[in-house]
């Protein structure tokens, strides 16, 4: 039993002059004071990678920086799944009593600490070195792959995918820390410039500084706890070369054994928070876990399904495609709104329910996956 | 010889690895394992399914079909930038595994392929043509 007793997300966008270890620190100090800790309660630290600061030992060096003296310190690397793989970590660190009250943080000044050409060939590396690397493929092309054969297998069209961008960028229209805020339509999405077809540059998440901090306790302490119900993994081969299949990424096995572990089926199901680098991950991972029918999820999309007004309210903060991608962070960001949702707080984006939340994140090229279910304390 | 594999007892010396496009070469070679019959791409001195040592290795003879497709109109560097717009595809050949290549202009999914080994961006790599539609 674990809880999510405070967060603490920064504004996503650019923040020159401020550093992975500047931002982290800047969503810790948002975290302690939304859980109504100080430092010296925090036992476990828990924190992912940044590639403008490759350390060895990112946890350790945070430590230090920031003034802590865990017991417990681990930096994790799940690519996109990173930051829901850590609170899978505090969770199960508080369930074992190794860790009282885990500080989970994420931070990289991603835009503005390196070139954009340097930012695309680091993130490429996801690929395999030696047979998909050196064909001058890049994340958006391994994408644009899964794309293409999602479109033909399943009678989409790529303006389907584009209403999943519309809604991250409506909602982040609501949220003045998002690093995109200007309304687009779906014929601005297939205008945009292609990117990796049928990508194109509004199918696309970009990059953005921001940090993002959470703090999973054992007990329900401070205002604003959550109950973590249950959490799970599953990964797929590493390289979209070797994945098993290009259409079934194993994330409604991950979800459903996330909520079978909850007690909880779909139908119970009430705001989600799904990763969405791209239109074509969101899409797929929608319907995998059976939030959308297949072929369905832009329609519902359009229909406003996924709007807080809707049944089933989705990353009201804007996304990884609105609010901003800024690496560990970005996804955990989708947690920090869900805290704000389900403990009413969201202002003008409040869903009107959301007692019981299903959160999913993927890494690689739908490779590493991570489910959590949370829940109204 | 490359050093990786004279270091390595398990690795396959039934083909000269050298001629493999990723050391440099003009062919592409699989695997596969003589004990459950595993078929696999990513070169290992072992089965990746059951774990048997000393797979054995063999020639592609390029046959396939494209799986999937992305015409890529952002390069990573300015090698891959002068060749813009290119075609990455996946292509599951006859012998039972998939390969990651370039592709022809205007392939599309379920096409049959061929595969030969292009000089692309000054290294040899996997190029698939249209061989039927």
């Amino acid at each position: 039993m674990s809880y999510l007793v405070g967060s603490g997300l920064t504004r996503f966008g650019r923040h020159p002059g401020r550093g992975t270890l500047d931002l982290m620190s800047d969503a810790a100090d948002l975290a302690l004071a939304d859980a109504g800790l100080a430092r010296g309660d925090i036992d476990g630290l828990l924190c992912g990678y940044a590639t403008t600061q490759p350390h060895l030992m990112l946890a350790t060096v945070f430590a230090e920086h920031y003034g802590l003296h865990p017991s417990y310190a681990h930096a994790m690397q799940l690519g996109g799944a990173t930051g829901f793989g850590l609170v899978m970590l505090a969770h199960a660190l508080v369930g074992s009593g190794l860790a009282r009250r885990v500080l989970v943080v994420g931070g990289e000044n991603r835009l503005t600490g390196q070139s954009r050409d340097s930012s695309v060939q680091v993130l490429a590396q996801v690929g395999h070195p030696v047979y998909e690397v050196p064909l001058g493929a890049t994340i958006p092309a391994y994408y644009g792959l899964l794309a293409s054969r999602y479109l033909h297998d399943f009678g989409s069209t790529e303006a389907d995918l584009a209403e999943l961008a519309v809604l991250m960028r409506k909602h982040a229209v609501q949220h003045e820390g998002a690093q995109f805020r200007s309304p687009i339509s779906v014929a601005d999405v297939l205008a945009s410039r292609s990117i990796a077809s049928p990508l194109k540059l509004l199918d696309c998440c970009a990059i953005a500084d921001g940090g993002c901090a959470v703090i999973v306790s054992a007990e329900p302490v401070g205002a604003h706890a959550l109950r973590v119900a249950a959490a799970t993994q599953h990964h797929n081969a590493q390289h979209v070369s070797a994945l098993a299949s290009l259409t079934d990424c194993g994330a409604g096995t991950c979800t459903a054994r996330a909520l079978a572990a909850a007690g909880r089926s779909l139908a119970d199901v009430e705001a989600a928070a799904i990763y969405d680098s791209f239109t074509i991950t969101l899409t797929m991972l929608l319907e995998e876990i059976g939030l959308a029918p297949r072929g369905r999820a832009g329609v519902l999309a359009r229909e406003g399904h996924f709007s807080a007004s809707g049944a089933m309210p989705l990353n009201l903060h804007g996304g990884l495609m609105s609010y901003g991608h800024c690496g560990v962070a970005g996804a955990m960001a989708h947690l920090a709104e869900m805290h704000l949702q389900m403990t009413g707080r969201a202002g003008a984006r409040q869903a009107s329910r959301a007692g019981v939340a299903l959160l999913h994140g993927d890494g690689g090229v739908m490779s590493s996956h991570v489910s959590l279910v949370l829940e109204s304390a | 010889m490359n050093d990786a594999a004279t270091q390595d007892p398990a690795m396959d010396w039934t083909r000269d690895w050298t001629r493999d496009w990723t050391q440099g070469g003009d062919q592409l070679l699989y695997q596969h394992c003589l004990a459950c019959r595993h078929v696999w791409y990513f070169k290992r001195g072992f089965c990746p399914a059951c774990g048997q040592a000393e797979p054995a290795a063999a020639v592609c003879i390029g046959a396939g079909s494209v799986q999937a497709c992305t015409q890529v109109e952002r390069a990573p560097n300015d090698e891959f930038r002068a060749l813009l717009p290119y075609v990455i595809v996946l292509v599951d050949l006859d012998e039972g595994f998939r390969a990651m290549g370039h592709g022809a202009p205007g392939l599309v999914i379920g096409d049959r392929v061929r595969c030969e080994i292009r000089t692309i961006a000054g290294k040899p790599l996997p190029y698939f043509e249209l061989a039927a539609r």
